[in-house]
Formats: C-alpha cells, sequence, structure tokens
C-alpha cells in the first residue's frame, strides 16, 4: 500500500476542467481507484454523470484510453476490450512484458438496474476485470429518480414523498451480495472518504486476477442535498451508521475493514440530507426511520456472523 | 486451388469465419444462426483459430462486446438473426458511428410477434439505417463468397463500416448445396492483416471513444459518417471484381439477368432470386422479354445504378420479404421507386410482398408477377402498388 505522498506524485488519469458539479464523489472515487495501480489502464464507462460530465465533445478529462458505448453494457463493453487485449497477447501482438488493467465504470442504475444482466455475464466469464459501481442511490443523470440502489424513505422524483406516501417504499437491493453470490475472487464496499481504504481495495481488485467489484457510495450534493463541502463525511456517516458497512470479500473470506467504534443511530446520516427531511416532518416518517433502523441493524449482524464477528 | 464440397449455408459461413480468423468473436445462440456459433466454437476448442471466443450472454452484449474488442483494435465477427438482430438494435447504430467494421452474418428469420422461425427479412430490413453495410446471398456459395469479401469491403480505409452477411434462413441456412471453398492461405492473403486505426489498446496515445456529442458537432459528425458510403458502394465494386480475378466468381451492387432487352423487370433479392431466375428463363423460351435485377447490396442502396439498368424497361415488379407498417408498400419498393423518380425514369412499378414467416414461394407466383407485368406493359396502365404472393385473403 503507497503511502500519501507517494499516491500524490502518481499519473492524474483523470484530470480536472470537468463539469461534474461541485462535491460530487464520483471523481474523488475514480482517481483514488486509478491512482492504486501504476499499470496501464483502460476505462470503459456507462452512460451516466460521469460519461457525459467528462467528455463533451471536443474535449476530454480522460488521460487514459476511454470507451463508452451505452448506458446498460459497460461490463460488456469491459470484456470486449480485455477479449481483443487477450487474443492480441496471446497471438504476440502486444508486448507481453506490459500488463494492462480494465476498469468499468457505471453508477448504480447503469448496475444494479438496467446494467446487471451484462454485469453477471462478464463476470462469470472470468474476463480479468474491475467494476466499479459509483453508487449515489438513485439516477442522478436524468434528474434523481429512484433505483433499487435507493434506501427506504428516500425522497426522488419517482418516488416523491407526498401526502399519502413517504418516499420509497422498498429497502435497497444488495448487489454487493449477489456479486458475492458470483464466486468471484474479489467483491468490496468502499467510500470515498476513506483514502486509505478506498486505494487499498483497488489496489487489492487490480492485482487479482479474474474479475473484481467495488460498489462505491457516492454522495451526490444535487441528489442528497447536502453541502457539496460535506462529501467525505457524508460517505463516513454511511459507514459509521452501518447503513454501508466497508468490507471485502476475497475468495468468499468477508472482512470488515472499518469497524465504527459506535454504531450510529441512521439519523445522523439522514438528517443532513434534504431526500429524508420529510421523515423528521411526521410520525409516519419516524415509523419509515424505525423501519430503516431495524433493517441496517439485520444487515449488519449478518455482515457480522458472514465476517465470523458476531 | 479450392475444393468443391457440400455444406449447409451456416457451415459455410463458419467455415469461412474459420478462414478469416478473427481475432475475437462474440456471440449468442439463435435459430437460425445457431450452427454458425457452434461450428465455430468447435473450431476455437480444437485449436483451429487464433480467435478469442467470448461466449456472451446476450445479443446485446454479443454486438457491445464486438464493438468495444474492435475499438480494442483488431479484426471482430459475430452471427445472429431475427430478435437477436433486435436486441442488437441500440448498437448497431453506435457500431457504425464509431466507423467499426465489424461483420455479423445474419441469418434472415422473421422478427416477432407472433414468434416465427422462417425466413423472411423483416430483421435485415428492419436495421437498414443503422448505417451498416448489407450484402445479400442467393445460395450458399454467396454467403460465403460475401462473408470474406465483407472483411475487405468493411476494413477499407475510405470506408471503416460494419458489414451484415445476409442469407436466409434454413433455405440457405439449412439448406445443402455444391460450393467451392478456397484454401485458407488464399482466402488469407486476400483479405490481408487487419491494419488497426486508432486502436484503443495503444496506451502511448490515448484516446477517447464515444464522448458526449451536443447540437454544435453532433450534426457534422452525422454528415461525415454519411460521406462513407459512396466509398463503401466503391468498396462492393472493386472488392467484387478483385474476388473475381482471384477465385473466378465476381460480385457487383446487383447481378442483371438478361435485363439488356428485357420489357418486363423482376427486382428481388436473396435466395427467391434462384427461383426467379428460372422463372425468367422459362419466360424467354416463350418469347417474352423477362428479366431479373437481383440486388446484392441494399445498403449502401445503388439508387442511380438501379435506375440506369432499368431505363429500358416497360414494367417493373418488386418482391418485398418483409412489410413496411404503415408504409403504403414495402421497404424495396419504396427505394426502388425512389431511384426511379430522382433519376428521372417514369416507369410503371408494382410491389409484390411475399414469404412472410417462411411462407413458401414457387415458380408460379413468380410467373403471375411477369403475367401482370405484360398486362401494364400493353395497357400502359399501371395496376395495384401492392399485393401478395402466396396469401390466403
Amino acid at each position: 500500500m503507497p503511502t500519501l505522498k507517494e499516491l500524490s506524485h502518481r499519473d492524474v488519469r483523470l484530470t480536472g476542467g470537468h463539469r461534474l458539479c461541485p462535491g460530487c464523489g464520483e471523481p474523488i472515487a475514480v482517481r483514488q481507484i486509478l491512482m492504486a495501480t501504476e499499470n496501464p489502464v483502460l476505462v470503459t464507462n456507462a452512460t451516466g454523470c460521469l460519461e457525459v460530465s467528462t467528455t463533451i465533445f471536443p474535449y476530454t478529462a480522460w488521460n487514459v484510453p476511454w470507451l463508452h458505448i451505452a448506458f446498460e453494457n459497460a461490463a460488456a463493453a469491459a470484456s470486449g476490450v480485455e477479449a481483443m487485449y487477450q487474443s492480441l497477447k496471446r497471438q504476440g501482438k502486444l508486448d507481453p512484458a506490459v500488463d494492462y488493467k480494465f476498469v468499468a465504470f457505471a453508477g448504480d442504475g447503469g448496475t444494479y438496474d438496467i446494467g446487471i444482466q451484462a454485469l453477471s455475464g462478464a463476470v462469470e466469464r472470468g474476463h480479468d476485470f474491475l467494476y466499479v459501481c459509483l453508487n449515489n442511490e438513485a439516477y442522478m443523470n436524468t434528474g434523481v429518480q429512484r433505483s433499487s440502489a435507493t434506501i427506504k424513505g428516500t425522497h426522488t422524483t419517482t418516488s416523491p414523498a407526498g401526502t399519502v406516501i413517504p418516499g420509497k417504499r422498498q429497502n435497497r437491493k444488495d448487489l454487493t451480495e449477489i456479486m458475492v453470490a458470483h464466486d468471484i475472487p474479489y467483491v468490496a464496499q468502499t467510500i470515498p472518504g476513506r483514502w486509505r481504504d478506498i486505494v487499498n481495495k483497488a489496489e487489492k481488485a487490480f492485482n487479482t486476477p479474474g474479475p473484481a467489484f467495488i460498489n462505491v457510495l457516492t454522495p451526490c450534493p444535487l441528489g442528497w442535498g447536502h453541502d457539496g463541502g460535506l462529501t467525505p463525511e457524508i460517505s463516513q456517516l454511511a459507514a459509521d451508521t452501518c447503513l454501508w458497512p466497508l468490507y471485502e470479500v476475497e475468495y468468499g473470506e468477508y472482512k470488515i475493514t472499518y469497524k465504527p467504534k459506535e454504531k450510529q443511530p441512521i439519523e445522523v446520516f439522514l438528517e443532513p440530507q434534504a431526500r429524508f427531511r420529510h421523515l423528521f416532518r411526521s410520525d409516519e416518517g419516524a415509523e419509515v426511520r424505525a423501519a430503516v433502523q431495524e433493517w441496517v441493524d439485520w444487515k449488519w449482524e449478518q455482515l457480522l456472523k458472514k465476517a465470523g464477528e458476531a | 486451388m479450392g475444393k468443391q464440397t457440400a455444406m449447409e449455408g451456416n457451415e459455410a459461413v463458419a467455415e469461412a469465419m474459420r478462414q478469416i480468423n478473427p481475432d475475437v468473436v462474440a456471440a449468442y445462440p439463435i435459430t437460425p444462426s445457431t450452427e454458425i456459433v457452434q461450428n465455430f466454437a468447435q473450431f476455437v476448442a480444437d485449436g483451429a483459430v487464433d480467435t478469442n471466443f467470448v461466449a456472451v450472454e446476450s445479443e446485446h452484449s454479443a454486438m457491445s462486446a464486438c464493438l468495444a474488442a474492435a475499438v480494442a483494435g483488431g479484426r471482430v465477427m459475430n452471427a445472429t438473426s431475427a430478435n437477436g438482430l433486435a436486441l442488437m438494435w441500440e448498437i448497431l447504430y453506435i457500431v457504425s458511428s464509431l466507423r467499426q467494421p465489424v461483420i455479423l452474418s445474419v441469418v434472415n428469420r422473421a422478427l416477432s410477434g407472433n414468434i416465427n422461425i422462417h425466413c423472411d427479412h423483416s430483421d435485415t430490413m428492419g436495421a437498414r439505417d443503422t448505417g451498416w453495410v448489407q450484402l445479400y446471398a442467393e445460395d450458399v456459395q454467396e454467403a460465403y463468397d460475401n462473408l470474406i469479401q465483407a472483411v475487405a469491403i468493411g476494413e477499407r480505409e475510405e470506408v471503416r463500416l460494419p458489414v451484415m452477411n445476409c442469407l436466409d434462413g434454413f433455405l440457405l441456412s439449412h439448406s445443402y448445396e455444391l460450393l467451392e471453398v478456397e484454401d485458407d492461405e488464399a482466402v488469407r492473403e486476400w483479405i490481408g492483416p487487419y491494419q488497426a486505426i486508432n486502436p484503443m489498446l495503444d496506451i502511448d496515445t490515448p484516446l477517447t471513444f464515444g464522448p458526449l456529442d451536443l447540437y454544435d458537432y453532433y450534426f457534422e459528425h452525422k454528415r461525415s459518417q454519411m460521406e462513407a458510403y459512396p466509398p463503401a458502394k466503391e468498396a462492393i465494386v472493386a472488392e467484387g471484381k478483385r474476388f473475381g480475378e482471384t477465385f473466378g466468381r465476381e460480385y457487383g451492387l446487383f447481378e442483371s439477368v438478361m435485363l439488356d432487352d428485357a420489357e418486363l423487370v423482376v427486382i428481388g433479392m436473396g435466395s427467391t432470386c434462384g427461383t426467379l431466375r428460372d422463372v425468367v428463363q422459362a419466360a424467354r423460351a416463350d418469347g417474352v422479354r423477362a428479366g431479373m435485377l437481383k440486388l446484392r447490396a441494399f445498403r449502401p442502396f445503388p439508387a442511380e445504378e438501379i435506375a440506369e439498368a432499368l431505363s429500358g424497361a416497360s414494367a417493373i415488379a418488386v418482391l418485398d420479404r418483409a412489410a413496411s407498417f404503415g408504409a403504403h408498400a414495402g421497404p424495396l419498393y419504396a427505394e426502388v421507386t425512389s431511384a426511379l423518380y430522382s433519376y428521372g425514369q417514369q416507369i410503371p412499378v408494382n410491389n409484390y410482398i411475399y414469404g412472410l414467416g417462411g411462407r413458401e414461394i414457387l415458380p408460379d407466383d413468380l410467373a403471375t408477377c411477369l403475367d401482370d407485368l405484360a398486362g401494364i406493359a400493353e395497357s400502359g396502365q399501371p395496376g395495384e402498388p401492392v399485393s401478395f404472393l402466396g396469401l390466403r385473403e
């Protein structure tokens, strides 16, 4: 694991000057992940905020080869690039001494929902690549619509808080566990707010042969309704409440990489964000908060058991 | 020297793929194209090719992976039919927009619904505006030859477009026919090595592929894409000629069968042209000045060349193996009549829609087209613009 000073001297692979919102968690995560390897990296990117904001023709913020095809196929695109790389390398048409790395970036829409088939297929086939979900818990690029990564009670534009319905009615799908169930070599959850955690996981993922999956909770000041300056702290609160536990699964072995000294109530994460404001204004809102807390506690207990810490 | 052998259409296509030896094949099976993928997987398993075969989980991922592999920098192939092609739709446009010479063999099959596995051209006709070059085969030999030529056409620097090698489902894909299979070395020499242009795997020159392209540039990019199709038309002719010089079978944009002095002309595509050839010859034996225009290249559409080839005709029939719902006639008819109008030809043209979902087309059906045309030529009155062959009304 390199030091912070060493990391600061590494190539900048996603430059400044892109048009993501101030405080967006995505470029922070992307830069930290791409810092984690010094090998050549080739990126495929699903349609989404990261893609539209970093490549507005004739400009690009990418200093590495980068390909966007469509919304639902970042994993299929990565498998195509990786397949050609393997083919040409085997045929002696590429330098055998240089080891290229492949990474796919997609949001929770491109991963949990429309892209899950391509993702499942690509990892089952065993392509040697890292898939990173930049999970901001809704479809932010199209204006904050709910996804299956959106947590219960969240106000989005397609699960609005109204006089009858208090935001999204369902708990989120546990995609990280779905990826664990694919029995791939490396799966992890992390946040942009803990640089050592995210860089360390990305480094492991890059260095593990075969498919790896990292799910990064990336705060979205616009969609979540918090100050852009609070992005790292908000992501830290998700970890402190265990609403987004930081852990990894290496060849089936669970390891919790960050355990809060004292597990915080979910309100410390919910309260600074406008998308949960309605949950603090009525008895029904309090009921939803209690249900979410119960779900978080249950999920956390399950994780502790899997990690042998219960 | 090549060898004469009997093969099914699918087998011949897989054989051409083996000889071409692409760097990556990403495919998903669907009837009636499945055997292409199966046979090719066996070649991979037996070490007969260098190809990295990716058995993807859907046609959407198949075309996505093919496009990405092509962008990475190598020769890429794939095969599908009907609903599989429909699932690729979104990506088909992106392949041509990124100017990647991906080759796709489409074994033509009726699109759902209702579900039907047999031949018509609704699948590739629906994809006619996706920016792919489309070649149609009359027989198994042509399906084999067209695939080899598709590589050379698509990879030309002034073209760089994806190509669909279309062959009729079951009628060709599952029919044994005699064909000339050329030597592996001769085929490889004829297509030459792949020349990558701006490959993504060139890590020293990092490029951004598929950016956001708004109203300030998108239009110019589409205009420049349109510039690729006239050279593609020239490439089809040039490579067809070069193929003839090497292998003795020359190809063009279309084949003119007894067109020079023909009064009554029938235009078709695909395996039906084999039947039509006999019908036209029989009519000639009866003293009817009949002719056939067998269209090989539907995209780019040879409008000017067709208008010129038909200039001596008195009446024309266009056979469409697809409906264009809501349009006044079938897709080939619309193209042909538009070509005639654009180049100043005032000739009556009838449209016959036939063979949907694999409905059989018989010589007698096609003979009625010639009878209709004779009536039109004699009276000078155009008939019903659209009618149907082999349909129970």
